[in-house]
């Protein structure tokens, strides 16, 4: 048999992982097949070879036969690659003399025939057995991992985060696209279940966040490039001009006071649009950093170039305003990852049938938030736009969620939201409120005694899909109401309820640019559009690429709790790759032979992660291995042959084809 | 006073008839329902029905064979499809209400003071003769067979649209060979092998 | 293309025989191309639904390999005749095993089935053909002042919408405004007016059109325009007891919107079939009187 110079002593490992593979594949046949093959010294089946009895059996026979490969047929390498080849290198033998094969998710889980699946799967031994006697000794090169990280988002997962890390004493780079940060909860008035209210809870860690010095607070920032890998990235930030100095701008908001425009006159983004604000405004007043900002789109000044200039007179000494300001692009160099970029609110004008747009009246949960907000557009009364205060409710559950025709998925926090909004707007105007729910989810911790508490006010709760809200009445009492028709399924019975305000409870989705943003960090997103995490149940804030955390709802709907979760287990994920200082890199990286080289510079453009230069003295070009991720196409390029791939050298590649087909 | 004692046995309930109505067209997310109300909410004549599109839902994916078949619901239904835009599941409303009638037909349900089923069969017949349907034909047929009430009370009418022209009073309207549609009507028998009514 | 396979269905030939009349009459007037798809047969409405779904397609898929032999689209005034052959079309392509049984039930006709036929209502080809532009110019009597209600019904809406957005239709608003009458705010464009109820169950039915017909008075109309043959006779034959049953003394006339661009495009009432009504249409406004007479 051919190899590279040693002659192999091959085991071969194949396992029965329950019925997952023996219910398919004939285990025993496989191994009997394999005993067969060239360079195979022993070859047994076992029912779960990544346990500990499972592992123990390639130790002992490394030092019993003398082994010197080893085959394991099994589940899918991400799953257990490193397992076996742990295994091997406790049993005394380089970890990369290994080869993991696949006949579970490629195999039995995937084919009906038992005749076929037994004989793919030996096909696929055979491949194994011809590779691994190619296969080299390899060391895994050690990076060191700086410690510092970068967050991005400034919602109460990124802070959470940033502030974790921070304590830990590392340094935290907290970039967030708004002018503050707060994210989400920073609109909300209470939080449920406890009725906490949320700039209560939210504010002293905001202020602790620009307070700490482990952290660099860089809003109204957007992240432009990432370059690097785990350990070593190398950020660009663009800051955006706030045509304000932060270190100057005391917050005393008398600029916004002096400006010419003598009413606020533009829609107050924070308030969606509720209420209005000046070209010069702060998001709200407990805003972090406490500063004002500047909007290029609306000042007078920025626009046209003439205008007063009443707010740098009101500024004096301070002298913060600089219309000159540019944006300014910072380079990063940061250990770590972390992304806390949050959600959007489905948009209801998707679902015309509730009127949303059309009737003034309807108005999104979020903006209902603003509404019992004491610093909100009302100050926290229930008043409509009419300027009347209502007399009965309608809230509307699942709006864009729960629906193949908007989004699929439930967004499990609108039924705590909408019972919550339903209390508030009970307790502030007096008015009486309905639910329209299809089910009621409310599984957290409280959450059930909440709704409890909710039935015990007098909040009608109607089981039931809202099919339309119209304005065209039927009976007397309807006349210039807003009309819900559903079906009360508990009763059994459809009708018609007349409301002076109808509330959507709209649901979550990804952010719209969350499949940009996703490309820039190199990590993947679900079907969904939500950011995807290594795995739903055991890996919930790791991504498939090293170093790059996810928390919060950008990974998928949730409630506070689960965000401060996730933030947390995302910043000691975090914190683990910097403590522990260093991080291998696999060795499957490419190698450039000077002798073949002839200087042709093809690899070097065609390298999508710019590893690979060209040495002036020698000629030659040369493989940074640390950048290096193995992704082959400068091999496959190379003209001359001069570049080969550890792991995936021709022999190796061809060997275990010719394996499979022969 | 009288009282009634209601209970549903599993032996009363026939589990098949569930998968068979699922397995007509449009009908494929038919145990996916989420029971959510959405197609009652919709319909504009739920408000008539004995049993609202979502019961008939749910009684038909457990079973409840005679009562979904007796009801009044499936002959109500006008196929305005305001259902099967709503339903969040995909249901085709509409064509579950097809397939229960159809059912519903062909095992001899349908109440007699409702004309809905009388009204289908005469229009088949008409067509399966002309190949068209004329209105005075198919309305003869139907007021035959549901009674003289029913037909003097919509004589008025009648009267009124022959008057404008718009009910021709001897004139059949029958395509130039209507063999052809009869021939297209046995021969798709033969290939479902079925009996159609 | 020899113009669009005309597809009148069988109500036009009766109680619908003045959406036939006025059809023709603008489709000729506008220049539209068109010729009855010749030995066309019962598209099978929602009565052959109701008896097996194998033999309503095959009933409604023979016009579709009528049309696909003349090699032209179809135009049907009637939206349950769209309704159906676009359904036949869209289902034979999901369902192949039904579309299989009823090629070779064709096949020995001597038809084949073809595959994308375009079916089209006559607000969808107007619309391309002049393209309402060109009717604007050609208008001779514009209808100022006369306030009318769009009446969609169900199946222009649904499950196959010809417009974009149900919730926000434009089309017949569109070709009521080229007639320069008023366009009247109407919430139940596409509220369904009972369809075969008025017939079967007669109290379910009466009250969809009772529903239908008091917001259309509520909003101050003094005429409504409908798409659809059932829908014109369901609202005009039985508003007596609709409206007077409910003690409600008003009628309000029911035209096909046909009818009222002929009217607007200077055609002769009587080709357009308005002595058909049982609820004549006479508007007190003068300019008016002059289109009608």
């Amino acid at each position: 048999m051919k190899g590279n110079g040693e002659v192999p002593r091959i085991g071969v490992y194949v396992c029965d992982c329950g019925t997952n593979i023996a219910g398919k594949v004939r285990v025993p046949e496989v191994v009997e097949y394999a005993k067969n093959l060239p360079g195979v010294v022993v070859a047994r089946e076992y029912k779960y070879m990544c346990s500990d009895p499972g592992q123990d059996l390639i130790k002992r026979d490394i030092q019993e036969y003398g082994l010197n490969r080893i085959v394991v047929a099994s589940c899918s390498p991400l799953l257990h690659e490193h397992t076996f080849r742990k295994a091997t290198a406790e049993g005394g033998l380089n970890p990369y003399l290994v080869h993991h094969v696949n006949i579970r998710e490629d195999v039995s889980w995937v084919h009906d025939d038992e005749e076929e699946a037994t004989r793919k799967a030996k096909a696929i031994v055979h491949g194994a057995v011809l590779r691994v006697a190619w296969q080299k000794p390899l060391e895994p090169q050690s990076v060191p991992v700086r410690e510092s990280a970068l967050v991005v988002g400034g919602g109460i997962a990124g802070i959470t985060a940033a502030l974790t890390l921070a304590e830990a004493g590392k340094h935290v780079y907290l970039v967030e696209r708004e002018p503050t940060i707060g994210g989400h909860m920073a609109k909300f008035d209470k939080t449920f279940p406890t009725l906490d209210c949320a700039a209560c809870i939210l504010t002293p860690k905001m202020t602790a966040v620009k307070d700490h010095p482990n952290i660099t607070l860089l809003t109204y920032s957007e992240v432009e490039e990432v370059d690097g890998y785990v350990g070593n990235f190398k950020v660009k930030v663009r800051k955006k001009p706030r045509y304000v100095h932060e270190d100057r701008c005391v917050g005393c908001l008398e600029c916004i006071e002096a400006c010419v425009f003598k009413e606020p006159r533009f829609p107050n983004e924070f308030d969606l649009g509720l209420s209005k604000r000046k070209p010069v405004y702060i998001p709200f007043p407990q805003a972090v950093p406490p500063v004002v900002t500047i909007d290029p789109e609306t000042c007078l000044y920025l626009r046209l170039g003439k205008c007063k200039k009443t707010c740098v007179e009101a500024c004096g000494d301070r002298n913060a305003i600089d219309f000159d300001m540019q944006p300014e692009t910072l380079e990063l160099e940061v250990g770590t990852i972390i992304l806390a970029t949050g959600f959007k609110t489905f948009d209801p004008h998707r679902t015309p049938k509730y009127g949303y747009g059309k009737y003034p009246e309807v108005y999104t949960s979020l903006e209902i938030e603003r509404l019992v907000n004491s610093s909100g557009p009302t100050g926290g009364e229930v008043v409509m736009r009419n300027g009347q205060k209502p007399k009965r409710v309608g809230i509307i559950h699942c709006v864009g969620s729960r629906d193949k025709n908007t989004n699929p998925w439930c967004s499990k926090v609108c039924c705590m939201y909408s019972l919550k909004l339903a209390h508030l707007i009970h307790e502030r105007s007096g008015a009486e409120v309905y639910n329209f729910y299809i089910d009621m989810r409310t599984p957290g911790k409280g959450y059930e005694e909440f709704y409890n508490r909710l039935a015990k006010e007098g909040v009608h709760l109607i089981r039931g899909r809202v099919a339309e809200v119209t304005d065209a009445p039927l009976h007397p009492e309807e006349e210039g109401k807003l009309i819900i028709r559903v079906e009360d399924t508990n009763i059994g019975v459809v009708r018609r309820i007349p409301v002076d305000m109808v509330v959507l409870a709209v649901g979550l989705e990804p952010q719209p640019d969350a499949e940009d943003v996703r490309r820039l960090f190199n990590i993947s997103c679900s079907n969904e559009g939500w950011f995807l995490e290594r795995h739903p149940k055991l890996a919930p804030v790791e991504t498939f690429t090293d170093g790059v955390f996810v928390a919060g709802a950008c990974q998928g709907p949730k409630d506070i709790p689960e965000t401060v979760a996730q933030a947390q287990a995302a910043a000691a994920n975090a914190l683990a790759l910097m403590d522990k200082g260093s991080v291998l890199i696999e060795p499957n990286v490419a190698q450039v032979d000077e002798e073949l080289c002839s200087g042709c510079h093809i690899c070097i453009g065609l390298c999508p992660y710019g590893a690979i230069s060209f040495n002036e003295e020698k000629k030659v070009a040369e493989v940074n291995e640390a950048l290096c991720k193995g992704c082959g196409t400068c091999t496959a390029a190379c003209p001359s042959g001069a570049l080969s791939q550890n792991l995936f050298s021709d022999h190796e590649v061809f060997s275990e084809i010719m394996g499979v087909l022969l | 006073m009288e009282i009634q004692r209601t209970i549903k046995y599993e032996a009363e309930l026939d589990r098949q008839f569930a998968y068979e109505i699922a397995q007509s067209p449009g009908a494929e997310t038919l145990f996916e329902c989420i029971q959510c109300g959405a197609c009652s909410a919709a319909c504009p004549v739920s408000i008539y029905m004995d049993l609202t599109p979502r019961r008939i839902i749910a009684m038909t994916r457990e079973g409840f064979k005679h009562e979904v078949l007796s009801s009044l619901t499936i002959w109500l239904c006008s196929s305005c499809y305001a259902c099967t835009v709503e339903c969040p599941v995909g249901i085709k409303v509409t064509d579950v209400m097809y397939a229960l009638k159809q059912r519903a037909i062909k095992e001899g349900y349908g109440p007699r003071k409702v004309l809905t089923r009388l009204l289908a069969e005469s229009f088949f017949q008409t067509v399966k003769e002309d190949g068209r349907a004329t209105e005075r034909k198919v309305m003869m047929r139907l007021y035959r067979r549901a009674g003289l009430g029913a037909m003097l009370k919509m004589a008025p009418l009648g009267f009124k649209l022959w008057r404008t022209g718009r009910l021709s009073a001897f004139g059949t309207e029958r395509i130039p060979n209507p063999g052809e549609v009869q021939a297209l009507l046995e021969c798709l028998e033969e290939q479902t092998g079925g009996e159609k009514s | 293309m020899s113009g669009y396979a005309y597809y009148p269905g069988c109500s036009l030939l009766g109680t619908g025989k003045s959406y036939d009349e006025s059809t023709r009459a603008v489709f000729e007037a506008l220049g539209v191309p068109f010729q009855e798809l010749e030995a066309w047969n019962c598209c099978g409405a929602t009565a052959y639904s109701s008896i097996d779904e194998c033999t309503a397609f095959a009933l409604a898929a023979r016009n579709l390999a009528l049309a696909h032999r003349r090699g032209d689209p179809i135009v049907a005034p009637c939206p349950n005749c769209y309704l159906v052959l676009t359904k036949t079309q869209r289902y034979l392509q999901q369902y192949p095993d039904m579309r299989q049984r009823i090629e070779q039930t064709l096949e020995r006709l001597g038809l084949q089935l073809g595959n994308e036929i375009p079916v089209r209502h006559p607000l969808q080809v107007l619309q391309e053909t002049p393209g309402l532009e060109e009717i604007q110019k050609r208008i001779q009597k514009p209808l100022k002042g006369l306030r009318v209600v769009p009446y969609y019904g169900c199946l222009l809406a649904r499950p196959f919408p010809i417009v974009e957005d149900p919730w926000n239709t434009t089309i017949l608003e569109d070709f009521i405004e080229v007639t320069g009458a008023e366009v009247v705010p109407y919430a139940y464009r596409t509220r369904c007016c009972g369809g075969a109820l008025t017939g079967v169950i007669r109290e379910a039915g009466v009250r969809m059109v009772h529903i239908l017909l008091r917001e259309a008075l509520r909003q101050g109309a003094q005429v409504i325009v409908t798409t659809c043959p059932l829908c014109q006779f369901n609202l005009e034959a039985f508003q007596q007891e609709a409206l007077g049953n409910n003690g409600i003394q008003e009628r309000i006339p029911v035209l096909y919107f046909t009818q009222l661009l002929g009217l607007a495009l200077g055609l002769p009432p009587e080709k357009l079939g308005l002595h058909r009504h049982l609820i004549p249409f006479q508007p007190r406004h003068a300019i008016l009187q002059e289109a009608v007479s």
